[in-house]
């Protein structure tokens, strides 16, 4: 009956506590065994594809350049949700059954690979042309002058909106929930739905998420201001 | 030593370079003069073929290129590192060390290691008077010690000649100087050299013969002496009369 209760009762309060006591633990466990493993797995596949589709978008090559922009094309013309939905709950039906935790690697990291490679091709043509033909007159090949000279240029430069994606990433895994994977989000769901607390439990689940955030935008602070020592505030780029 | 035979290049239907011959021997200095637009850039630059002509055979050391016909990578290539080139804005790697700029194409094309490479490019720095300054990044340096080090990263490649585009035009005038002097000094050890440069008194005390290129020809070539005091087309008397010489 004290269910119904709208007011913060002294019981109620005392019932917030117990329920904070016993689901902070699967919280957090949800968060260290899936929702961050999730972001750091996926965050890295997503990456290397990204730098591939980056340069194939950049490429002379006309069939890699179609193949990569419809790529492209298609991951940020369409919802997230409906791309897990198609691979976890569609390809079963033509016969591929992948388990939940795989399903979203796959769906996060065809996200970030293509999301990143926009923010990485942008970062490689920022690199003024005179990189390459300083490369180019030391006899560096093209392959050489992308990974010795333009490409760590590049990643300084791609280093604030990639960790600004890898923050967004955190925070949208939390759409797996909805294909089964058991993470912070889908463990307050299965809370809440045993105490009916949906406001506390989701701001519990909500807390956790902003703390992993909150750690993670001051690590992002730490590597800029690293990389200004390193290349100098102006970019140094000459 | 270098020979540039029936050199073409447009840049769509603008021809810059217009069928040019270009001899230049083995440790001379040859200064490349001309109004802005006549195509200087675009002959240092096809030399190292940073650009592609259209035709014409290039020759260094014994290695050929011949535009007439379909030039591999793998050739442009080996014949790019017989040359080192300067660029007016240096162009320097700001992601590396002074030291890292000149080891880099070592360890990476030369296939040096990483130790041979930084004994060598103490030595290049010790050279243009750089050696205490070898662990700083370019943003840390001057523009004439950046200069400096970029002339350092092209002479580790050890080029059969040096192609310097404008060294000392983004400069302050204080420190034209710095950069002139290693030029000297590299054009005094023997080193064959084509430079581009409004420097006309380098061009005087340096070089041992000045071209004057107008819109995509050599109008006119000759010892400095000859072409700063007794021009003989209307053209160079002009360019020359603008700039006061
Ligand atoms: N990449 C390019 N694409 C199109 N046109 C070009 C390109 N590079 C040079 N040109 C043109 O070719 C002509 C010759 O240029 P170039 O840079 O060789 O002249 P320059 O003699 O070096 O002039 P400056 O003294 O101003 O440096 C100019 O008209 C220029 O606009
Ligand atoms: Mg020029």
């Amino acid at each position: 009956m004290y269910l119904n209760t709208i007011a913060l009762s002294p019981e109620r309060i005392q019932r917030f506590q117990e329920i904070a006591s016993t689901s902070i633990g699967p919280l957090i466990e949800g968060a260290i065994k899936y929702t961050i493993p999730l972001a750091i797995i996926a965050f890295s596949i997503g990456l290397i594809i990204a730098i591939f589709t980056a340069l194939a978008r950049i490429s002379s090559n006309k069939l890699l350049r179609a193949i990569a922009r419809v790529y492209v094309s298609i991951i940020r013309g369409t919802p997230l949700l409906v791309q897990l939905f198609i691979i976890f709950y569609g390809l079963p039906t033509i016969g591929i059954t992948i388990d939940p935790f795989p399903s979203a690697i796959i769906g996060f990291s065809l996200n970030v690979g293509a999301y990143a490679s926009e923010i990485i091709r942008a970062a490689i043509l920022s690199i003024p042309k005179g990189q390459w033909e300083a490369a180019y007159s030391i006899g560096m090949n093209y392959l050489q002058a992308l990974r010795k000279i333009v490409l760590p240029q590049a990643a300084r430069v791609s280093v604030p909106p990639l960790s600004n994606s890898f923050i967004g990433l955190v925070k949208d895994t939390s759409l797996a929930a909805t294909i089964l994977v058991a993470e912070t989000f889908r463990r307050a769901q299965e809370i809440a739905s045993m105490n009916y607390e949906f406001l506390f439990v989701y701001i519990m689940a909500a807390l956790v998420y902003w703390v992993i955030c909150f750690i993670l935008s001051i690590i992002q602070g730490r590597i800029e201001i690293r990389l200004d020592r390193v290349v100098g505030k102006s970019g140094g780029l000459s | 030593m270098i020979s540039i035979q029936g050199l073409k290049k447009s840049f769509g239907s603008q021809e810059v370079i217009k069928n040019v011959d270009l001899e230049i021997e083995q440790g001379k200095v040859v200064v490349i003069i001309g109004p802005s637009g006549s195509g200087k850039s675009t002959l240092l630059r096809c030399l190292n073929v940073l650009e592609t002509p259209n035709g014409g055979v290039l020759s260094i050391d014994g290695q050929k290129l011949d535009f007439n016909t379909s030039v591999s990578k793998k050739s442009i290539s080996a014949f790019r590192r017989l040359t080192g080139m300067v660029f007016q804005s240096y162009n320097l790697f700001p992601h590396l060390t002074t030291t890292g700029n000149v080891t880099e194409g070592l360890t990476t094309v030369k296939g040096l290691s990483h130790k041979e490479a930084v004994k060598k490019a103490e030595l290049l720095l010790d050279k243009v008077g750089l050696a205490d300054h070898k662990d700083k990044h370019p943003f840390q340096l001057s523009g004439g010690q950046q200069q400096r080090v970029a002339i350092a990263r092209a002479l580790a490649m050890d080029p059969k000649v040096m192609l310097f585009d404008e060294p000392t035009s983004a400069l302050d005038p204080e420190l034209v100087g710095e950069v002139l002097r290693v030029m000297k000094d590299l054009a005094h050890e023997g080193m064959t050299m084509a430079v581009v440069t409004h420097e006309m008194r380098f061009a005087k005390e340096v070089a041992d013969e000045v071209i004057f290129i107008d819109d995509g020809v050599i109008v006119e070539r000759g010892a400095p002496a000859e072409i700063f005091n007794h021009p003989k087309h209307e053209r160079t008397k002009k360019f020359l009369s603008l700039l006061q010489v």
